[in-house]
């Protein structure tokens, strides 16, 4: 069992997960994730790692289904039954490039530990992160200590300039020389910003999210397609060149469950709440 | 003498198949006392038994099963275990129609001794009579042993050090300790509570046991000898292989070990008691002829499958699952396509596994295991309904520890090279054996590895001679 050092809402529906761990942190880097079952009957399920220390890891979480959702209820003193990690590839390093870093939901999150990595290896860092609306944006102070630029973007225009990440991304590529391209957070954030880097040719990189259940290489639920070849997301992923991956089966494959998650929530929400 | 004795083995009641395809319940339920007295007292008591030579752990077979005939199952299981850790495991998985009981002298003329049967018996006798008492425990050497992988190959190393007095730690990348016991073996053919009740004893020991630490990734090997004098590796061989045919990606298709991971460890049968799902198909098709391929057909038709086809390339004769196995299969009602090869399959609306075309077979010449090799029938093509597929067709060893430590010599499958006599892989210090070493084999043989390095290790923890 694993403690839960502090549990918090940083924004509605996206929380701040901290847990007592002595033995992740020697290895962690960016890029990286662990895999967490709330209780004796949970799921595993990956999420990214956003920081770490001799005696703890963090992570942001989107709460959406059963898992999410006992994650969301858990306050400190209490207990998980699974953490385990680093895993996955880290994020491959460069040096000295100018790197656009687009985040949106819990990869506003998990994008810090990236930049940060990218900073300190002497890159350039231009920072965006997208919310549906003002109050749904987090960490900018955060962000901004890694990001030589930072942009906020929302849907409704309350804060930052208007439209998706793309929109912006594609304005700011049409007058900045930019040499990467990093993306974080949904499925579809990630290939959005993948087609519209495409057409002019600049490296993409992007952190998926396919369906897992070990994350070691053991199953093969998270295989995804990338330059037609089929990989094991957890173990040569998670983050793959955004232009090689077959979208199509990714998203395919990641409605699987779909009816037996409502199904398990509506379930979950009986036991719960009667 | 002859003409006296019983030429079948005493039979196993087992619940009936109507019954059984119902739960994930255990099929047979063993010996009780008289069977067992009866079925013992069929051995010859051999001056030069046969049968232990056929066991790659060699256990005094004649020695427990006269006991059993006397009615003193004290001393069988204590018998038992002085070569073998997990009897009740042996008893019920292990392919005894090829190993210790092919070789009794009784299988000349009649059925052989029901040495599994026994075997099984003895422990859930002693299992029966609740927590085994601790033995007296050995004066630590300060020696610390690190032992990666929990399956039965890392459980009989740690169980055989820990007696010599050296302190052990396993590092288990799952939530569960086990293995392929656990994780890939179903309830109805080997119940969980047996492994945790043995893993328990361990622990009861002394062993150290680490779940959810991930060598390779939470700590490398190198890190590893930074505290400990000595490593044994018993990963198994979990890398699932596909047939890199299209439409393998489709929703509906899985990987063996995805379906029975989600089956067993994750218990997503008791869906949504417990989270995690599993898809509950209709027709099912297993593709591969092992035990593998087996536990998938008999797990989906307890998920509930109106149908369940095992298809595979050769024929019932070149099966490797064991007989038992594919026995209880046909009892269930599971249909055997046999001399078939799917070559793609296609896909619905929503990219779902709708159908699957395959090629008829034949047999040809023989290849290199000494099996007649099947070749395609040209132009026999045809397509089947079906919306779950579960791919049972071998697994490898891991990669994460060979590309986390350089100089381990890795062989062309993957697999870690070891020196036999021994189990001494290219690396000071390192030991391994089991499936991580032979790509998929049994049970048995990865404990049979696991004495010979245990020997060995201890060997070099007291003279420092590699
Ligand atoms: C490498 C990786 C890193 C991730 N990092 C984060 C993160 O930092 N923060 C975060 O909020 N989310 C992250 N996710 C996604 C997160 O794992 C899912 O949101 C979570 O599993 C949903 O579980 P649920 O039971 O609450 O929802 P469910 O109702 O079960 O599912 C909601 C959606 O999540 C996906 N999902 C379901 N089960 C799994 C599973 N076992 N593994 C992966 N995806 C699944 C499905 O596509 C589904 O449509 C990451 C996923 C991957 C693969
Ligand atoms: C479905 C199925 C049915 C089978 N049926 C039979 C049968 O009837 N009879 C029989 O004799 N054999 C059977 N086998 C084969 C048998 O189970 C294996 O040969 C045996 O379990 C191998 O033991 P092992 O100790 O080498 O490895 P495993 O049992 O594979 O255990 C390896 C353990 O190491 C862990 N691990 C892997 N990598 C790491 C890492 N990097 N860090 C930490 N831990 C790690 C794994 O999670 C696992 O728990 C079957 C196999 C399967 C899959
Ligand atoms: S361990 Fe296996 S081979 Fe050895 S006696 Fe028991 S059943 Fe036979
Ligand atoms: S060979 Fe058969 S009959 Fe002889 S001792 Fe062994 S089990 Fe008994
Ligand atoms: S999650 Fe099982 S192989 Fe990747």
């Amino acid at each position: 069992m694993y403690k839960v050092l502090r549990r918090e809402k940083i924004v509605p529906n996206i929380h701040l997960l901290v847990i007592e761990s002595d033995a992740i942190h020697q290895n962690a880097q960016a890029g990286e994730f662990v895999v967490v079952r709330a209780d004796e009957k949970g799921e595993r399920i990956p999420l990214n790692l956003v920081d770490w220390d001799e005696k703890s890891v963090s992570m942001v979480f989107m709460e959406i289904g059963t898992s999410t959702r006992k994650l969301a209820a858990l306050t400190a003193g209490d207990e998980i039954a699974t953490l385990v990690g680093p895993l996955g590839k880290p994020t491959e390093m460069v040096q000295g490039k100018r790197i656009l870093c687009l985040g949106g939901c819990y990869g506003i999150g998990a994008l810090s530990p990236v930049i940060r990595a990218y900073k300190e290896h002497g890159n350039t860092v231009i920072t965006a992160i997208e919310a549906r609306s003002a109050f749904l944006l987090y960490w900018q102070e955060k962000l901004k200590k890694y990001s030589d630029e930072f942009y906020e973007i929302t849907r409704d225009g309350t804060q930052g300039l208007q439209g998706h990440v793309n929109d912006f991304a594609n304005e700011y590529l049409r007058t900045n020389q930019v040499d990467l391209v990093y993306a974080q957070g949904c499925t579809y954030l990630t290939y959005l910003t993948s087609e519209t880097t495409r057409h002019r040719g600049i490296k993409t990189i992007v952190g998926l999210n396919p369906i897992m259940v070990d994350a070691t290489g053991m199953c093969g639920v998270c295989r995804v397609i990338v330059g037609g070849e089929t990989k094991f997301g957890c173990v040569d992923g998670p983050e793959f060149d955004g232009h090689q991956v077959d979208w199509e089966n990714l998203l395919a494959r990641r409605k699987i469950y779909l009816s037996d998650e409502v199904y398990s929530l509506s379930f979950f929400e009986c036991e719960t709440y009667g | 003498m002859a003409n006296k004795i019983e030429p079948k083995k005493t039979p196993m009641r087992e619940r009936s198949p109507q019954v059984r395809v119902k739960d994930f319940n255990e099929v047979p339920y063993g010996y009780n006392d008289e069977e067992a007295i009866r079925e013992a007292k069929r051995c010859l008591q051999c001056k030069r038994p046969t049968c232990v030579q056929g066991c790659p752990v060699e256990i005094d077979i004649p020695g427990f099963i006269e006991f059993i005939a006397q009615g003193d199952f004290t001393s069988a299981i204590k018998r038992l275990k002085e070569k073998n850790i997990l009897p009740a495991v042996c008893g019920r998985v292990c392919p005894q129609e090829d190993q210790c009981e092919k070789v009794c002298v009784l299988a000349k003329k009649f059925e052989p001794v029901a040495i599994g049967r026994l075997e099984r018996f003895a422990a859930d006798w002693e299992a029966a009579q609740g927590e085994s008492p601790i033995p007296q425990l050995p004066e630590s050497t300060g020696k610390r042993v690190a032992v990666i992988g929990a399956g039965p190959g890392g459980l009989t190393v740690a169980g055989d050090l820990s007696r010599f007095g050296h302190a052990i730690t396993i590092f288990e990348a799952l939530h569960k300790p086990g293995g392929v016991l656990v994780y890939g073996i179903p309830e109805f053919r080997l119940p969980k509570k047996i492994i945790y009740g043995e893993v328990d004893y361990l622990v009861r020991c002394g062993v150290e046991l680490k779940l959810d630490f991930v060598i390779g990734k939470t700590a490398t090997i190198d890190q590893l000898f930074e505290e400990f004098d000595a490593v044994y590796i018993g990963t198994g061989a979990g890398l699932p292989w596909f047939m890199n045919i299209p439409g393998e990606n489709l929703n509906g298709v899985y990987s063996a070990n995805e379906y029975l991971t989600r089956a067993n460890l994750m218990k997503a049968y008791l869906f949504p008691e417990y989270d995690t799902p599993i898809v509950r198909g209709k027709k099912v098709a297993v593709i591969g002829g092992g035990n593998v391929a087996m536990d998938c057909a008999r797990t989906a038709l307890r998920l509930g499958a109106d149908e369940v086809r095992i298809v595979y390339r050769r024929s019932r004769k070149e099966m490797p699952a064991r007989e038992e196995e594919i026995h209880h299969g046909e009892q269930e009602g599971i249909i055997f396509e046999f001399l078939t090869l799917p070559v793609k399959y296609l896909s619905n609306e929503y990219s779902w596994v709708k159908s699957m075309e395959c090629l008829r077979m034949k047999l040809g010449e023989p290849d290199a295991s000494g099996r007649r090799r099947p070749v395609p029938i040209e132009g026999s093509n045809y397509i089947t309904e079906v919306d779950t597929v579960v791919c049972a067709i071998g697994q490898s060893p891991n990669p994460l520890i060979p590309q986390t430590t350089p100089d381990l010599k890795i062989g062309k499958w993957g697999n870690i090279e070891v020196d036999e006599k021994t189990g001494k892989t290219s690396k000071k210090g390192c030991w391994a054996g089991g499936d991580v070493v032979r790509g998929g084999a049994t049970v048995i043989l990865a404990m049979g590895d696991a004495r010979v390095a245990a020997r060995s290790m201890h060997e070099y923890l007291t003279t420092a001679v590699w």
